[in-house]
């Protein structure tokens, strides 16, 4: 397994120049000892760095009872914000920290780069995987065997939030295929608002909803990457959100703006397909508007349908170059599977848990005030084990989403269609892929 | 048509201070509002009162680390721009007061520094200070913000300048020595070229943001820019970090305006007094 995984990284690193070589060294030394997984002898202190909100209360809870592996926090901007930047700059100058917050779409950029530690050696990680929903734990294996890159932590599962008051003083019955969907938004844009609001530079947005139709995006199989924006599902999603912004049933606000808000604040969008994060997002927008959502499954593209998309997520990665990937592990699988840590992360920060169980946490189970009491969490958890497993991401899709959202933007300024902007977003993805000596099949 | 021409330029001036001011009246309306009517009020008008809501709640929140990244953005700033200042005033008047072997070339070297912008340096520092295993400290940000080369450029300038050599000949003869003629004489001649050098230099360290972006991933050493920064990459999960962002931001400014408003009369005349030498 390793003679070919070292040829590649050095593949890789010539494309990324600097010092990968000079330290490389150092790194590889390191984890020959720790791929076994052996706990280490004495007491071990575990560097984690995390942009969760209010993560040293949670990790607090770990210290207070674990003497012996002590971990220790670091913080920073979101993961596109810097962080992840920071990680590959400290993989190179090899102090990267033991522990990593990595979202799902950036964990196969990592992957690539070989800057992993493959967890499948550490009993105790495969022996975890039951207690994960199923597709979580195809997300950190990439669908191979013996790879486990890391511990899946929160999802999010999608719905549909709606404005249940409009609705029914509109008489509009509340979607539950995309079909009655396209119908309602005339309804809606009848009685004076939009149905929703596209968001334009929301590609993980899109991403989910193409992944609910069955769209595949990428593929590997595991010495070529298969690039793909344009199959039937995804094309299909495309053309119907573009029937939506030609009609001008939909709003194009840019999203996670204070117009943006404010659409939602003054009742001019009714509902949003969202993950289950979204929850507090639109809580914390539109205070205005308390009592008056409700939640629903996802809208089906066939009538009876059970099938949910996923919007974010992310995992808890063991750096190349840690020392102590044992206890690592012990640690990540008490952060992301036990009660305590999982109630302190949904607390702290809103997080939704991975695990199967986590989903009947007790602050999952009540109803929820702005949504006029529904317990809104069952919808999510349903949403959860309808999510296919199969949906893989790029290895570099910081720059997919930036070309993808260029096109996107000009689509709702009047320029081309989505299916066109996903087509250029495929080729400049390629050409990156390239670029970076990343195979590729054509 | 003389009117016209005292008009246009009085025109063009208020166009450029509205241009300048407005960003910062809006930064303050929008501080001064609560969340919710922060979506939906006029943006360039109050609403509602809160600012001081706001202020409390961004100084108590996460045991007022904001308040601790002001700090630190002080000690960073004011102490390597202070100390800065005095490297390059030794270093610029050594440049043009004292001749020896490789003065031209290391004023060269030192100029060709100028044209290095701080952010292509961050990545190499990083890289060094991990090999010293001093990344994520105090000194990862502090000391490479004591180079201005700038600064040295500024200094020999004006110490070539504003210096006579026949002073600091009178001064050898009565026995001072190089040290305490530096000080005691030099330095106050070259007043206000160091409050320009000053205030560049603070300037630089504050904005120069990606160099604690590389280094840094504890907490409690973040400069208020970074802290800022981190908060407000998290709007989209915690929306109320937003007016926490918001509020933090006009205070952050506050430091900066202070600085300005009490040297600036000393800068305008380092800077007249560049110009016509």
């Amino acid at each position: 397994m390793r003679p070919p995984m070292r040829s590649l990284s050095i593949a890789l690193a010539s494309a990324l120049a600097l010092t990968a070589c000079s330290s490389g060294g150092d790194a590889e030394e390191t984890t020959t000892g720790a791929a076994a997984c052996a706990p280490s002898s004495g007491p071990v202190t575990l560097t984690y760095t995390t942009w969760i909100p209010g993560i040293e209360n949670v990790v607090k809870l770990w210290n207070d009872k674990n003497p012996n592996i002590q971990v220790k926090v670091q913080t920073g901007p979101n993961g596109n914000g810097g962080t992840y930047a920071n990680f590959f700059n400290q993989l190179k100058a090899g102090n990267a920290p033991d522990l990593g917050h990595i979202e799902y779409d950036a964990l196969p950029s990592f992957r690539v780069q070989d800057g992993l530690t493959n967890l499948a050696d550490c009993a105790e990680v495969t022996a975890a995987k039951d207690q994960f929903v199923d597709w979580t734990w195809g997300q950190v294996s990439f669908g191979e065997q013996n790879a486990v890159y890391g511990i899946p932590q929160d999802t999010g599962p999608m719905g549909l939030f709606y404005r249940k008051d409009l609705f029914e003083k509109n008489n509009i019955p509340v979607p539950t295929t995309w079909e009655e969907y396209a119908a309602a938004a005339e309804k809606v844009k009848a009685a004076g608002g939009y149905i929703t609001n596209f968001s334009q530079s929301d590609i993980s947005q899109f991403a989910g909803l193409s992944w609910q139709a069955g769209g595949r995006w990428f593929a590997n199989d595991g010495t070529k990457w298969t690039v793909n924006f344009s199959d039937e599902a995804t094309t299909k999603v495309a053309n119907y959100w573009q029937d939506l912004i030609t009609k001008k049933l939909v709003s194009a606000v840019p999203p996670w703006t204070t117009e943006w808000d404010n659409a939602y604040n003054t009742g001019q969008a009714w509902t949003w397909v969202s993950a289950v994060w979204g929850a507090n997002s639109i809580k914390s927008g539109a205070p205005d508007t308390s009592g008056k959502w409700a939640v629903a499954p996802m809208p089906q593209w066939t009538a009876g349908g059970t099938v949910a998309g996923n919007w974010g997520g992310s995992s808890t990665a063991v750096f190349k170059g840690s020392k102590h990937p044992y206890e690592a592990a012990k640690f990540v699988l008490w952060l992301n599977t036990s009660e305590e840590a999982l109630t302190a992360l949904n607390k702290e920060a809103q997080l939704y848990p991975a695990t199967k169980t986590g989903a009947k946490l007790p602050a999952l189970s009540e109803g929820v005030e702005f949504y006029g009491g529904q317990k809104i969490y069952d919808v999510f958890a349903t949403a959860s084990t309808q999510v296919s497993p199969d949906f893989v991401w790029g290895p570099t899709m910081t720059d997919t989403y930036a070309t993808a959202s260029d096109g996107f933007k000009a689509v709702v300024s009047g320029t081309g269609t989505l299916a066109d902007a996903l087509k250029t977003a495929q080729t400049k993805t390629v050409a990156t892929l390239k670029s970076q000596s990343i195979p590729v099949a054509e | 048509m003389k009117n016209v021409n005292r008009l246009a330029p009085t025109l063009v001036m208020g166009a450029a201070t509205l241009y300048f001011l407005v960003p910062i009246w809006w930064l303050l309306v929008a501080a001064s509002k609560s969340r919710g009517q922060f979506t939906n009020t006029a943006p360039l008008w109050f609403a509602d009162f809160s600012l001081v809501d706001n202020l409390r709640e961004l100084f108590a929140y996460r045991d007022g680390v904001f308040l601790r990244w002001m700090l630190n953005s002080v000690l960073y700033t004011g102490g390597a721009a202070l100390l800065g200042t005095l490297l390059a005033a030794m270093c610029g008047y050594a440049l043009a007061k004292y001749r020896f072997p490789g003065r031209e070339a290391i004023f060269n070297v030192v100029l060709s520094g100028v044209l290095v912008p701080a952010t292509a340096l961050a990545l190499p520092l990083f890289l060094i200070f991990s090999q010293f295993e001093a990344t994520n400290t105090f000194w990862s940000v502090f000391l490479p913000s004591l180079v201005n080369p700038f600064g040295v450029y500024l200094a020999r300038i004006y110490a070539t300048a504003s210096v006579p050599d026949e002073l600091l000949e009178a001064a050898r003869l009565d026995g001072s020595g190089e040290i305490r003629t530096f000080f005691t004489i030099s330095t106050r001649l070259m007043f206000p070229a160091l409050v320009t050098i000053f205030l560049f230099h603070f300037v630089a360290v504050w904005n120069n943001f990606l160099l604690p972006l590389i280094m840094l991933g504890e907490e409690k050493l973040f400069p208020v820019t970074l802290g800022l920064y981190s908060w407000n990459t998290q709007v989209n999960q915690i929306p109320e970090l937003r007016m926490l962002v918001l509020t933090g931001a006009l205070v952050s400014i506050v430091p900066l305006v202070i600085a300005f408003l009490i040297l600036q009369r000393f800068w305008r005349n380092g800077l007249g007094s560049g110009a016509i030498k």
